[in-house]
């Protein structure tokens, strides 16, 4: 049983023909290939499959499509615009904070988000800020190092 | 993603009373979801038994946070971040943000509700331990009605409640109260974020010229439903802040709660972290 | 931000595939799709052992629509049933027995993936259950002989002077017993394999993986094929840490027999509880350590029994063994030295490679265990050490002589330095007598050995190719992946050193096994120091087959440079040069009495940690962590800064955080929320720093650094906490529960 589901996903509005409890992590990934969404635990506790719904950040592993019905969606695809790295993006690469990168789409959108509701936060703010994402090979401290890196390049 | 997804089904009601049709007309054969950040989790592991839910999240009526000078009154769908966001929530009822800000990341906070996380009734949850010490309040609406229950006995054992199949938790009330209250929470879970508690501790206080006027105390993860220490508190009430006193309060929380040995700790470590919580929170009292 | 064209070595050029990786187009495995794919789950034993008596399909599966592989189809197609490895004695299919919970048993397939999880509920096995072992002790003891004849897969001894005498001459003799826990590696991209057989064009798999020769051996062996009808192509690989070394050849057996029995392309994706439950970790380990040393605090004799639990099958543990062994007797110098180890078997799923293969096992064990023969002599811990470093000259525990100069206490001194250790040991001992929360500070001393052990080099004969380009670009051919360690940054710096061209002008091969060489499986902190310099040698041969064809200067440009290759491909045809592994001369190992220069080359470390316990919740807590190293030379800083950071962040997860938890043979807490891994909230600031001693036989003077930072951490917060408490622990993970049970005693009612 599929249902017609309109949204809009990285400033373009689509119609999605899918099962409303289907993962929004597996919509993205398979119906809509924007594979840069990542599925690491499938329990919301790593972050890899972070997107934002109307400028919230998510787990996108633990949200039914249903619950996107209209609602504006932004993956790490739709970060970079006009071939412009965001700061955070550039950041990344000029500080090592990708390793492996499996982690780096949602980490970036992380970093996206916290900036936006706090463009200087303290070292304590970027941990917290960060919490929700897991990384494996950094140890953090580069991506720190690219949050407060990408502050002053705004 | 282990589940089949096919066998599963989520509708969306237009509004609260064709929600409360539903919830009626099959009594038990359909369930609420809210944020999903507990149901998802089991779904993708391939253990949601349960096959029928409603989507509540876009259902207004349980959303937002109204103060009176009684009560403060919150939505079932309020989510973790709005509850971190709301001042007077910050300033009277400082225990419920820090519950808030300390259950998973931010993507959590996000969709986690207060709702969801009392109607899901892990044991282990952040909120329940300061919404017990607040003397939370529940709604429980149905095509019958609507009722208030104290949430003190609201889990009646583990993962069971006193709400009924037809029955949809819209909010939850907290009484504001005009004396200057003591707060004290703190969660232990190893890791400093995104950890599941092993012992949950939440307390508030009253205390005049050395002596306790009136106190809660409830834990979490120590019991099958997540426990007001009401023993402890009598013995407490009223007593002198001092060596004795605090010591007596230790035997009994040792003997009001039982702790069970599980993949993430100890019986031994529960008791005994429950009991220096105690103490500490007793000691930053009379401080 | 390019770096300098001729001088790139030292300089912190953007990590080659960075731009893909913030931006989400780096591919991985499961990004992958082709025509016609359909997807593959494993089917497995719920016993730790037992006789399969029975399988059968229930439930209302459409089983017609299903592919499925059993071992019987391994022995239709002519294949040999087991992982081409060392001992080959691990099925692909269990076949009659499982020696494991979670072996593979059935494999099935269908376009459906939710159709799929229901047929694997469906699928219905039935055992005689068989006495199993779950313990290393159990496996020592020999209260069930599950494999061999003794329970044991292999055994070294390294033998110097002569332990048995040396005894009398000691003034004091320390015994201790350490143990390490099994750790999960924990990449964040799980184990995953898209594979394409069928019978005219053999097997192809794509697959996130450290090592494609492996797999490609694997295969060979399983599908009874030539060498050149099996090919393996490295997908964009997230993390890997040793659990993508040996792992991968059984999920791409596995997707292949699948592809090959229904002709379709066919992908396996293992999710986190799978990949925790069934795919390898850190072996788990026992250290008896019997010292004697004089009064005045010199080491007369080291007598050691390191024992790893293997788990079900040998695996890589013969190797991993050999590492932990050579590493288990430290920087220092001791006359007389004993190591007897070895691995045995269990009926858990077998352990394998993790970061550090053996050596932070054996590390944490001596490090521990010198506090307490410090302390013993009367000595702080740092002046013991002091005593007995090993110096240029003098001979390890292999009797290797160190031939590099070496200066551990110039590193402890500017260890100390860096964080106020003086200061803060009398500090702390003051202040924590009225604090609740306890501080303490310690350190770990110790070294590692990059590349492969003794004459592991030689055999291997690792080969790197360089291609020019018509372009004018070179390319590097070799099977070392990228699996987030910065291979492809490096590679292109030490080519674009040697060849005095701009980095961006070289490219870095994707790894397949159809277009490159065998430099080696990408372990051992092996890819910079032993196959960079292969990388250095195949180039600069370029550079010579260009000079010396007259179509290049000795001195020239970077155009030049490249209209020389045109020119030479033009005339010619396709540039192509190849270097081949040579041993630095005087390494000689004897592989019989394990005996000799075990590693071309050693890095150094001092680590310190300062650490708060909280006798509240028996809480540790990493507070500043200093990691100071010798490692050669640092290519790229900024690549091997986060080398180090990530490798002391898992340090500090093995040490306080995480925990196996065993239920008959099987991991229970196999999900990440009940595993728990430091977040960002967790971790101190990780200060690193390095010396600079650059090697004679590593490209620009490299040695290796990648594991160095596994060892240090457990050791050094474990003598911190000591530090804090007064109290001595001997095991990792330590987690509050057991710090409680130690602790109750001696702080409560000290500070409550």
């Amino acid at each position: 049983m599929t249902i017609e589901l309109p949204c809009v996903v990285n400033r373009e509005s689509i119609v999605l023909n899918v099962h409303p409890m289907a993962r929004l992590l597996d919509v993205l990934r398979e119906q809509l290939h924007l594979t840069g969404t990542k599925e690491g635990c499938g329990e919301g506790e790593c972050g890899a499959c972070s997107v934002f719904i109307n400028g919230k950040i998510v787990n996108s592993c633990l949200v039914p499509v249903a619950q996107v019905e209209g609602a504006e969606i932004k993956t790490i695809e739709g970060i970079a615009t006009d071939n412009q790295l965001h700061a955070v993006q550039q950041a990344f690469i000029d500080c090592g904070g990708a390793q492996c990168g499996i982690c780096t789409p949602g980490m970036v959108l992380a970093a996206v988000d916290l900036l936006e509701r706090n463009p200087n936060p303290t070292d304590a703010e970027i941990r917290t800020g960060l919490a929700g994402n897991l990384c494996r090979c950094t140890g953090y401290i580069k991506i720190f190092e690219s949050v407060v890196r990408a502050c002053q390049e705004r | 993603m282990r589940a089949y997804i096919p066998s599963y089904q989520l509708v969306t009601p237009p509004s609260l009373g064709e929600a409360l049709d539903v919830l009626a007309a099959d009594g038990g054969v359909w369930r609420p979801f809210a944020g999903g950040t507990d149901l998802m989790v089991l779904l993708e592991a391939g253990k949601l038994p349960h096959k029928n839910y409603l989507n509540i999240w876009n259902l207004k009526e349980l959303r937002g946070i109204e103060v009176t000078a009684q009560h403060v009154t919150l939505g079932a769908l309020t989510t973790y971040t709005e509850v971190q966001q709301e001042k007077v929530l910050q300033e009277e009822f400082p225990m419920l943000c820090q519950a808030a800000s300390e259950t998973g990341g931010l993507a959590i906070q996000n969709r986690g509700t207060l709702g969801g996380n009392i109607v899901n009734a892990s044991p282990a949850a952040d909120s329940p331990p300061a919404l017990l010490t607040y003397d939370a309040e529940l709604e429980l609406i149905s095509l019958g009605g609507a009722r208030w229950v104290a949430y003190h006995g609201f889990h009646t054992g583990y993962k069971q409640m006193i709400i009924r199949p037809d029955e949809l938790l819209t909010r939850i009330r907290l009484p504001r109260s005009a004396d200057k209250l003591q707060h004290y929470y703190r969660k232990v879970g190893t890791r400093k974020a995104q950890a599941i508690s092993k012992v949950c501790f939440a307390g508030t206080a009253q205390v005049r010229d050395g002596k306790i006027e009136d106190l809660r105390i409830a834990l979490g993860s120590i019991a099958p439903v997540p426990l007001r220490c009401v023993k402890t508190e009598d013995a407490l009430r009223g007593s002198e802040l001092n060596q004795p006193a605090i010591a007596q309060a230790r035997a009994v929380l040792a003997n009001e709660i039982v702790p069970i040995d599980d993949i993430r700790s100890t019986s031994n470590y529960r008791h005994q972290v429950s009991l220096n919580l105690l103490e500490d929170f007793l000691r930053q009292l009379s401080a | 931000m390019s770096a300098s064209p001729n001088h790139p070595i030292g300089k912190s050029v953007p990590r080659k595939e960075g731009r893909k990786k913030v931006t989400g187009q780096a591919l991985y495995v499961d990004d992958i799709s082709f025509a016609e794919m359909i997807y593959g789950v494993t089917v497995r034993s719920s016993v730790p052992r037992g006789r399969i008596t029975n399988i059968s399909f229930a439930g209302d599966t459409p089983w017609d629509e299903f592919t499925i592989v059993t071992a019987k189809d391994i022995r239709d197609i002519g294949g040999e049933n087991y992982v081409a490895l060392i001992l080959n004695d691990q099925p692909y299919l269990a076949d009659e027995v499982v020696n494991h919970a979670e072996e593979a048993i059935v494999l099935l397939a269908h376009p459906n993936k939710y159709l799929l999880e229901e047929a694997r509920r469906n699928v219905r096995i039935e055992y005689e259950e068989l006495p199993a072992i779950l313990t290393l002790e159990d496996s020592v003891d020999k209260k069930e002989i599950i494999w061999g004849e003794d329970n044991v897969f292999k055994t070294f001894l390294v033998d110097k002077g002569n332990v048995d005498e040396a005894w009398t001459n000691a003034d004091l003799i320390v015994e201790g017993e350490y143990f390490t826990g099994a750790q999960e590696q924990l990449y964040i991209e799980n184990n995953g394999v898209i594979a394409i057989a069928n019978e005219h064009d053999g097997v192809t798999v794509w697959g996130s993986m450290q090592c494609p020769y492996y797999v490609h051996k694997a295969l060979i062996k399983l599908f009874a094929l030539p060498e050149d009808k099996v090919r393996v192509i490295q997908t964009e690989t997230g993390g890997g840490f040793g659990g993508k070394e040996e792992y991968p050849s059984i999920i791409a057996g596995h997707a292949a027999l699948l592809s090959l029995k229904c002709g379709k392309p066919v992908k396996i994706i293992y999710d986190r509880a799978e990949d925790m439950v069934a795919t390898t970790k850190r072996h788990p380990s026992r250290t008896r350590h019997k010292t004697a040393v004089t009064k005045d605090g010199k080491l007369v004799a080291m007598d050691i029994e390191f024992v790893i639990d293997g788990g079900a099958y040998c695996t890589l543990s013969p190797v991993v063994l050999s590492r932990g062994t050579i590493h288990a007797a430290g920087p220092y110098f001791s006359p007389n030295v004993r190591i007897r180890s070895s691995a045995v078997a269990t009926n858990i799923p077998p352990h394998g490679a993790f970061r550090g293969f053996g050596a932070p096992q054996g590390i944490f064990a001596l490090e521990r265990h010198l506090d307490k023969v410090a302390k013993a002599v009367g000595l702080t811990p740092d002046e013991f050490r002091r005593r007995n470093f090993i110096q240029q000259g003098e001979t390890t525990a292999t009797s290797q002589i160190i031939r590099e100069k070496v200066d551990m206490a110039g590193l402890l001194d500017r260890a100390f330095e860096l964080t106020g250790y003086h200061e803060k040991r009398q500090r702390f001992a003051k202040e924590n007598e009225q604090s609740r929360v306890k501080k303490g500070i310690g350190f770990a001393t110790f070294m590692h050995g990059a590349g492969f052990t003794g004459s592991g080099e030689v055999y291997l004969a690792s080969v790197v190719g360089a291609e020019a380009t018509s372009e004018g670009r070179v390319k590097i051919l070799a099977a070392s992946t990228e699996i987030g360690q910065g291979t492809n940054t490096i590679f292109a710096q030490i080519a674009s050193e040697a060849l005095g061209v701009d980095s961006d002008l070289i490219e870095v091969a994707q790894p397949d096994t159809a277009n490159v060489p065998n430099s080696g499986p990408t372990v051992a902190s092996r890819t910079c120091m032993v196959v960079g310099k292969l990388v250095e040698s195949a180039v600069l041969a370029l550079k010579q087959t260009l000079v010396g064809s007259g179509l290049l200067r000795e001195d020239y440009s970077q155009s030049e440079f490249q209209e020389a290759c045109r020119t030479h491909i033009e005339k010619f045809g396709p540039l192509k040069t190849f270097s081949t592994y040579q041993a630095p001369p005087n390494i000689h190992w004897n592989d019989e009495k394990y005996q000799g220069d075990a590693y071309g080359a050693y890095a150094w470390a001092v680590y310190v940690a300062e650490v708060s316990v909280d006798s509240l919740t028996y809480e540790a807590q990493v507070e500043d962590f200093v990691a100071l190293q010798e490692v050669g030379r640092v290519i790229n800083p900024v690549l091997a800064t986060g080398q180090i950071e990530g490798g002391v962040a898992q340090g500090i997860g093995f040490t306080l955080f995480e925990n196996v938890v065993w239920q008959n043979g099987r991991m229970a807490n196999n999900q990440m929320t009940n595993y728990i891994m430091p977040t960002p909230a967790d971790i101190p600031p990780i200060r690193v720093y390095f010396e600079e001693n650059p090697y004679a036989y590593g490209p620009g003077g490299a040695k290796g650094i990648g594991e160095l930072p596994m060892d240090g951490p457990a050791p050094a917060i474990l003598n911190a906490i000591e530090n804090a408490t007064g109290v001595s622990f001997d095991h990792v993970p330590l987690m509050p529960e057991a710090i409680m049970e130690n602790l109750t005693n001696v702080l409560h009612g000290i500070t409550l």
